[in-house]
């Protein structure tokens, strides 16, 4: 296992490097002006780093998007497992949900500067709009997707609704929700910097505008590759804790 | 064949058990307009292992989560020890075809569950699935997951469950049908062998005749579409020879072809 384990790693690395030498190659062709090669955006990432200007925009950027997905994920999840649970709830908001995740969202947001203004309320609800939908609905259609066997075995041997609800359907349906957080994570990601784009440039959307208006791209680029990177290690480590908290049979294999 | 004189070749004296255990009494199941059963009349003794057997269709695995209170009959009722039936109880234990098993559970958690549920103390609890996990031959496996278990070793599993709450009666609904022919054989055995140390009244739903013939003390056939009771048959096997040996007696054979001859013509 540990073989494996240093092999998939040296794998990742590989994949890493060569993305990166291919990046570096196509900067070199001068195919684009705006195209920065790899190492001069690298380098402008550590110079952002170093003269403070990332930190302070992530600082800015982390308060919209922790607030918007702490409501959508206590929100999502919970109005979710009732939809799942009960037949009044879900009859009178899964239809809001549902014309939620098939809404082009981002469409909507010039609209909710329009009620809210340009302030974190926006912002907010702009990470909410994106990500409440996809938590709500996988929430739902995991309790729903719950086995039946595993209910009427529960009921069986006498188990209460409530005991029905805590020790079968809430753990047999995690694994679906937590695909459910990942993906509401990532959307609310998106609807971040959408929202610093499109609303008003704060934060990391604020550093993209700005590089972009006075042609440091590679600034531009650096900022950019940041919060993909930022997006995908939260999910990463999303999936972790799942994998150590929530499942205990997958770790017993290893 | 006509369906009257199918119910006339249940001889009255078979009907009448001495210490019935569960008495089904003019029992109808309707699902929309699909009748599922219609008026099952039936006593199932104490002690004795019944199989419920006939084609897909005919209302076996209904009836018998009726009996479990798991399905709530349309019409009739259930006793089970001269009481009502209005929904699960302790002197019942269901063992399920799926095998029900929380994946995220280990063997030993899913063996304690059901006297989890019955507001057994951690410790008890443990002890006494320990204790069956034994019984069904998986000791060493309790801190294993049901995916790290074959198909037979996952049933084992939820027989433990069932036996642990020392249920009176053991409702097993097709419980060896999603294990393999091999596995199955040995788990007929095991089964003969299990109701004679436990004393249990077992209620066995299946769709193999050679099964039922082997396990049962009585057969109760049913006819699809609706579901009636269609025959009770009590095989004479010999009980005390080796296994080997029965499958190859002259009266188990000929048992299973006459129930084959019963249900030929329900399958299309």
């Amino acid at each position: 296992m540990q073989w494996l384990g240093e092999t998939t790693l040296f794998w990742k690395i590989l994949s890493v490097v060569l993305f990166a030498t291919t990046w570096e190659i196509a900067g070199r062709t001068g195919f684009n002006f705006s195209f920065p090669t790899f190492l001069e955006t690298a380098t402008a990432f550590f110079e952002m780093v170093a003269d403070g200007s990332m930190g302070a925009a992530y600082l800015r950027t982390a308060e919209p998007l922790l607030i918007g997905l702490a409501f959508s994920i206590v929100v999502g999840v919970s109005s979710g497992i009732a939809m799942g649970l009960r037949q009044d709830v879900e009859w009178f908001s899964l239809p809001l949900f549902i014309v939620m995740q098939a809404a082009p969202m981002s469409a909507l947001i010039p609209l909710v500067t329009f009620v809210y203004g340009i302030g974190l309320t926006a912002k907010v609800l702009a990470v909410v709009m994106l990500a409440l939908p996809v938590i709500a609905m996988n929430s739902y259609k995991a309790v729903r997707n719950v086995p039946p066997s595993l209910i009427a075995m529960c009921s069986s041997f006498m188990g209460s609704r409530r005991q029905q609800v805590l020790q079968i359907i809430l753990p047999a349906a995690s694994p679906m929700m937590f695909a459910g957080l990942r993906l509401g994570v990532a959307e609310g990601f998106s609807g971040v910097v959408l929202a610093e784009l499109l609303i008003t440039p704060t934060g990391i959307g604020d550093l993209i505008t700005f590089h972009r208006s006075v042609a440091n791209f590679a600034h531009m680029y650096a900022t950019i590759v940041s919060i993909v990177l930022v997006a995908i290690i939260t999910v990463g480590f999303l999936q972790w804790v799942e994998g150590k908290l929530f499942r205990p049979e997958k770790r017993s294999s290893a | 064949m006509n369906l009257a004189l199918a119910r006339n070749d249940i001889p009255s004296d078979r009907m009448q058990s001495t210490d019935p255990i569960i008495q089904v009494r003019g029992v109808s199941k309707t699902y929309g307009d699909v009748q599922a059963l219609e008026n099952i009349d039936l006593e199932f003794e104490a002690g004795h292992l019944t199989s419920l057997l006939g084609p897909s269709g005919c209302g076996k695995t209904t009836l018998l989560k009726i009996v479990a209170g798991l399905l709530a009959p349309t019409a009739g009722d259930v006793l089970v020890k001269g009481k009502p039936v209005e929904g699960p109880g302790p002197e019942r234990a269901f063992v399920f075809q799926d095998f029900a098993l929380m994946p995220w559970a280990s063997v030993l958690d899913n063996a304690a569950f059901g006297l989890k549920m019955h507001g057994v103390g951690k410790a008890e609890r443990e002890e006494r699935a320990r204790h069956y996990i034994n019984e069904v031959g998986l000791t060493g496996f309790e801190g294993k997951y049901p995916h790290e278990l074959s198909g037979g070793m996952r049933q084992r599993v939820g027989l433990a469950r069932a036996l642990a709450v020392n249920a009176d009666v053991l409702l097993m609904d097709e419980p060896f049908s999603a294990v393999d022919e091999q596995t199955r054989r040995k788990f007929q055995e095991d089964l003969i062998r299990l109701r004679e140390v436990e004393k249990k009244t077992f209620l066995f739903v299946t769709h193999s005749i050679e099964e039922a013939v082997y396990v049962s003390d009585r057969i109760v056939l049913l006819s699809p579409r609706p579901g009636r009771l269609s025959q009770i048959i009590e095989p004479q096997v010999p009980k005390d020879i080796d296994p080997d040996d029965l499958r190859r007696d002259r009266v188990y054979l000929d048992t299973v072809e006459e129930i084959w001859h019963a249900i030929k013509q329900y399958v299309e």
